[in-house]
């Protein structure tokens, strides 16, 4: 084991082990320099670097060589180096490049967000709202497929899909055998099974946690609930093929779905298995655990404004400024 | 005692005077006052036969609109039920089936859609979060009933007839 590594991530400086991506060091810091990502998983070996938004500017490489990287880089799939200087939020070139890639995600994104089951949890939403701009410049159609159902309980919506390829790395981790892939190249790249064949594997359902936006559904959930009305709550029972820890998310005395349990980052802590995911939904069949915490700014905690938008009256006035000073350090998250 | 807010107004009660004590004068005053009301114009209404010219921006009753081609806006995304601050909103999403194209403009509709109007404050919220276009408060105002249950406000009410039933109303009347 090597000794640890420093980088600096936008003016803080942290010690890493090397081989760590800028990403996970990112991570490590916690907070809003973490650059959001779309296709990187952790827990999938080989994911990252399709959805370009997790772009950083390298400002110096290394102590060796400190030259800065002459593009933007992703973050997920570069390595730290010694003395490494990354610029996320503080490089305005960061921010545009961003608002670009958001741009080019939604190209073929339906903006179907009222139907969509996944609105409420669909990291695009979320990074298209934190990042993007209101319009679009794009002028043609959209392209559209028909709805595909992967076995009886997941549902393929190609049309919202943004091909990050996180449910083909899943299907390739749990299973020996290729079942699901991508077909054709390019803008008609589709996510398909092998001849429409069922993925029926006991951990199938997973690809509905690991997908970003709403293509890949519960089937047993669609249409029944929005995600904002439901209450998650943390629950585990004792499962013989995986560990059984799960999120319940319910309304009223009703378990309407069962995921497993998510981080910070959207990426859940163990794969669950199909019969704990679509067949166990009832409260007996579970030990409750306690309510799953919310994020301050998710949507199911609706309602609370995080950022006080002062009135002009009060922006000239410091009377008034000195005055609203409590109000002002709630607003600091 | 004395006030402590200093904002306490003490009335100042004289003994009255023989023309006070009286009382007529003040009386045949009131009853003149009333009597000139009669001549004036009446700032009343016999609501509902007559209605008053509501504003430009009055919030009445909800309506649940249809597009052009006459299918229903709504699709049952919850976002009116979220803004409302009173809870009033309530709905059941469905998934619209073959042939049902000519009904809903989405794949999925509200199945069900209440509004409770004893709990609506007609804020207009509902109207404000809508992203289909689907629900403006532009009716009038909500009759009264006798009982609660018939507050709460279904599809049968809230939906806007669709132009054949409209033709077909005229129909009737004419």
């Amino acid at each position: 084991m090597s000794d640890k590594i420093k980088v600096t991530i936008d003016g803080i400086p942290v010690e890493v082990s090397p081989g760590t991506t800028i990403l996970n060091a990112a991570r490590q810091i916690g907070g809003d320099i973490v650059p959001p990502a779309m296709c990187y998983y952790s827990k999938l070996e080989g994911s990252g670097g399709k959805c370009r938004t997790c772009l950083v500017k390298v400002s110096k490489g290394s102590d060796k060589d400190p030259r800065p990287m002459p593009k933007l880089i992703a973050s997920c799939r570069t390595t730290v180096m010694d003395g490494m200087e990354v610029q996320n939020i503080t490089s305005p070139e960061v921010v545009e490049a961003r608002k670009g890639v958001v741009e080019m995600l939604l190209i073929n994104h339906p903006l179907d967000c009222p139907v969509c089951d996944q609105a409420g949890e669909c990291h695009l939403q979320d990074l298209a709202f934190d990042h993007g701009s209101q319009a679009t410049r794009y002028e043609f159609d959209r392209r559209t497929f028909d709805k595909i159902d992967i076995g009886d309980k997941i549902q393929l919506h190609m049309t919202r899909c943004i091909l990050c390829y996180r449910c083909v790395f899943v299907a390739d981790q749990i299973t020996n055998t290729r079942l699901h892939g991508i077909l054709n190249r390019g803008d008609h790249s589709e996510i398909s099974t092998y001849i429409s064949k069922a993925v029926d594997n006991d951990f199938s359902g997973n690809v509905i946690d690991v997908c970003p936006v709403g293509a890949l559904t519960d089937k047993t959930f669609r249409f029944k609930n929005r995600v904002w009305f439901t209450k998650p709550v943390e629950a585990h029972r004792n499962c013989p093929t995986c560990t059984g820890k799960v999120t319940l998310w319910y309304k009223g005395n009703e378990v309407l779905r069962v995921t497993g349990r998510k981080d910070t980052y959207g990426e859940v802590a163990d794969f669950i298995c199909n019969t704990c995911r679509f067949d166990k939904k009832a409260t007996s069949d579970w030990v409750i655990e306690g309510p799953t915490k919310v994020a301050r700014t998710s949507v199911i905690n609706s309602n609370h404004y995080d950022t006080l938008q002062p009135l002009p009256v009060i922006k000239k006035n410091l009377v008034l400024m000195a005055a609203n000073k409590v109000e002002f350090e709630k607003a600091v998250k | 005692m004395e006030s402590l807010s200093g904002r306490k107004k003490v009335l100042e009660q004289k003994p009255m005077t023989f023309m006070e004590r009286i009382y007529l004068p003040a009386i045949f005053k009131g009853m003149g006052i009333t009597f000139m009301h009669m001549f004036k114009k009446k700032e009343t209404t016999y609501y509902p036969e007559q209605e008053r010219e509501f504003s430009e921006n009055w919030r009445g009753m909800h309506s649940l609109k249809r597009d052009e081609n006459g299918k229903e806006r709504c699709t049952a995304c919850g976002l009116c039920a979220l803004s409302c601050p009173a809870e009033a909103i309530t709905m059941t999403s469905a998934e619209r089936q073959k042939g049902e194209e000519h009904l809903y403009r989405e794949e999925k509709y509200a199945a069900v859609y209440e509004i409770n109007m004893l709990r609506c404050i007609f804020c207009g919220l509902c109207e404000e979060a809508c992203p289909k276009e689907a629900i403006y408060l532009d009716g009038p105002i909500v009759p009264s009933e006798f009982l609660r249950k018939d507050f709460i406000y279904g599809k049968d009410k809230l939906v806007e007839l669709s132009i054949t039933d409209l033709e077909a109303q005229k129909g009737v009347l004419a």
